[in-house]
């Protein structure tokens, strides 16, 4: 089917302000992937996909400016050791950067993947994105694995004693990051992936993870606090027999952040917790677009995603679970909430469970509220301040997405931060 | 301690008259009781005190030491030393106990000057005090209130009052909903913060939570206003014959 003529116009002035990099053997991959875009056309108001936010400035040909964001704070995840992989604009900086090598992990740049002959990261790239173009497009993760421009593969092998942190810095007022990342844990290894920082004035970022049977992967991300940003995120993820997969995004604040998970559950007994915590203060428009795939038996998968929102804020949270005909006994679970402190901001959410087997158990829900007003006197008939029992509140109201997180430790430096940028926004 | 004169308070919402000229002096070191059927005005009285929304003061005063309590704002009421235990403690999921407890301890202490309290000493206090009242550590690490039954939340809210060492004690129907047992717990622990500098004031149905916290001076609240009042032997009056006796003889 022939696409739209405004969409058609509106693609081909995106693509031909591209270049594809030097594919070598990922040159096949990338072609495909031009032409899924090109077939698909990149997302505009009318898709009801989009329905909830405005594509146009992740769409357009240049990308929008946005200032660097000076921060008084030390970066998201400094108090943890951790290897440091630095991408400045969307390039990979070797010399901010730490040593790549440690032990249970390979990390090398997508650039290297065929001079060094990384079979399974070449037998990767783009192959869980084109799964997740159906039954809904994504065209911006596909124009995403054809022009990244840099990235990392990271195998996993065995259990590294420290976190891999992608660490993104923002350089330019002008700035167009598009990173694709791959990653592979095999049976029996786990890791952890944080990633944190402003990556560009624009930023498309996709990762691909598949993990084998027994593997294990938890990924903590931190987004904000810069204001200007625009950012589109596609996270595929497959799962193996007894695999686990855990996600939990922070969001503070930005312009337009729209994350995407797509997880397909495809060996038995494996577990995906896809979580996520958002602070939004003024002009923010925060999208979670969730596709959970059940498609073995026993399985279990968990959405709890949680949004505070004022002064105009806008959430948004479309979640799926789809249950295929032979997923017996799938465990799933959604929930999406927004605080609004506010009468200004609002919260658009689609909740869908899609459902083909007869013996699973499938929770959702979703609800928007105010602080409730009987807590709040009780907090403030013991001496507390509204404005401190409006954090406390509003803490406890982010908690249940925060507890996803399995480090403890890192759970309280989460909330230690949120707990400093709720009392300064006071 | 606790003074009010001629209050008058109506619902803001509705056109609705409470409180109709109610006098009240609760001096420091003395129990008073407040003893009334059912929409004589008690928990508004506890309410308009401690501050909460949805009340309208349309005449007279209330004064905590001579401070204009109906001028300031809950925390500002808390912090100068009025504590109101709550009939149905609040339930808020999220929120530690312990987290609760130590920040509420801490504003107040900033809002009069004071220092905070360290983690340590806080720590050895609250332990302290919450075996008194047997609350285990599994009940101050939990959510405030949350899954409590009904007599663990009485006696976090004696807990609370314990810890924040307030001068004007009011007790909003602490006994409902307690059996036996953990009514004696509870009023154990209100009778061991009886002080000279400390006043009370007892809001109830029943007589049975007067044997075990002793009142100096016991109020009959109906329609609005103070009707009777005396000493402990009131209290034994009502049980005796209901309020219906002692309405009749008033008016």
């Amino acid at each position: 089917m022939a696409l739209a003529d405004v969409k058609q116009s509106a693609t081909e002035a995106r693509l031909a302000a591209l270049s594809m990099p030097e594919g070598g053997c990922l040159a096949a991959s990338r072609k495909a992937a031009l032409s899924r875009v090109q077939t698909l056309g990149l997302p505009g108001r009318r898709d009801e996909y989009w329905k909830y936010t405005r594509p146009e400035t992740l769409t357009a040909a240049e990308a929008p400016k946005a200032s660097v964001f000076a921060s008084d704070e030390a970066p998201m995840f400094n108090e943890f050791d951790r290897l440091q992989v630095v991408f400045v604009d969307g390039v990979f900086d070797a010399d901010a950067s730490d040593d790549l090598s440690l032990e249970g992990v390979t990390i090398d740049r997508i650039a290297d993947i065929c001079a060094q002959d990384i079979h399974w990261a070449k037998d990767l790239y783009g192959v869980l994105e084109a799964r997740g173009q159906s039954p809904v497009a994504r065209p911006l993760a596909a124009l995403n694995t054809a022009f990244a421009q840099d990235g990392v593969a990271i195998h996993v092998t065995g259990t590294p004693r420290k976190p891999i942190n992608l660490v993104y810095v923002h350089s330019a007022e002008i700035s167009d990051a598009i990173l694709h990342h791959v990653i592979r844990v095999e049976a029996g290894a786990e890791a952890t992936i944080l990633e944190n920082g402003p990556a560009a004035s624009r930023f498309n970022n996709c990762m691909e993870v598949d993990i084998a049977d027994t593997g294990k992967l938890h990924l903590v991300r931190a987004q904000g606090r810069d204001h200007e940003r625009r950012a589109v995120t596609h996270m595929f993820a497959r799962l193996g027999s007894e695999s686990v997969f855990k996600s939990f995004s922070l969001t503070v604040n930005g312009i337009l952040t729209r994350n995407e998970a797509v997880i397909e559950l495809l060996g038995d007994d494996a577990i995906a917790h896809v979580a996520g915590a958002c602070v939004g203060d003024g002009e923010v428009h925060h999208d979670d677009t969730v596709f959970i795939t059940h498609d073995a038996v026993n399985c279990e998968s968990r959405q709890v995603f949680k949004k505070v929102l004022r002064n105009g804020a806008t959430g948004v949270f479309q979640g799926k679970i789809l249950v295929k005909k032979d997923a017996q006994k799938t465990d799933g679970y959604q929930i999406s909430q927004a605080l609004l402190l506010d009468d200004d901001s609002q919260f658009l959410a689609k909740p869908e469970l899609e459902i083909y087997a007869d013996d699973v158990i499938c929770s959702h829900g979703s609800t928007t509220g105010a602080i409730d007003e009987e807590a709040l006197f009780y907090l403030r008939s013991r001496g507390i301040s509204t404005g401190e029992a409006t954090d406390l509140l509003t803490l406890a109201f982010l908690a249940e997405a925060v507890d996803e997180v399995e480090d403890r430790e890192m759970a309280d430096a989460i909330v230690a931060r949120l707990e400093g940028w709720l009392s300064r926004r006071r | 301690m606790l003074e009010i004169k001629n209050l008058h308070v109506k619902l803001e919402d509705e056109d609705k008259q409470i409180l109709n000229g109610l006098d009240l002096t609760v001096e420091a070191g003395k129990v008073h009781a407040i003893m009334g059927p059912n929409g004589s005005g008690k928990s508004t009285l506890s309410y308009v005190l401690s501050g909460r929304d949805g009340y309208e003061v349309t005449e007279g005063s209330a004064t905590l030491e001579g401070e204009d309590l109906l001028e300031m704002e809950p925390e500002e009421r808390a912090a100068a030393g009025i504590f109101l235990a709550f009939q149905y403690p609040v339930e808020i999921p999220g929120v530690g106990n312990m987290t609760f407890l130590r920040t509420a301890m801490n504003s107040q202490r900033k809002a009069r000057g004071e220092e905070e309290l360290s983690a340590a000493d806080f720590l050895k206090m609250v332990r302290a005090k919450a075996k008194d009242l047997k609350i285990d550590a599994d009940m101050l690490k939990r959510p405030v209130n949350v899954g409590f039954s009904g007599g663990e939340k009485k006696r976090n809210e004696i807990l609370q009052m314990a810890m924040l060492e307030p001068k004007m004690c009011i007790l909003d129907e602490t006994d409902s909903g307690l059996d036996v047992d953990a009514m004696k717990l509870v009023a154990e622990g209100v009778n061991a913060l009886r002080d000279e500098g400390r006043g009370f004031l007892v809001i109830t149905h029943y007589q049975r939570l007067l044997d075990h916290i002793k009142p100096d001076v016991v109020h009959i609240l109906a329609g609005g206003r103070i009707v009777k009042t005396g000493g402990p032997e009131l209290a034994l009056e009502v049980e005796n014959n209901g309020y219906a006796g002692i309405l009749a003889e008033v008016s």
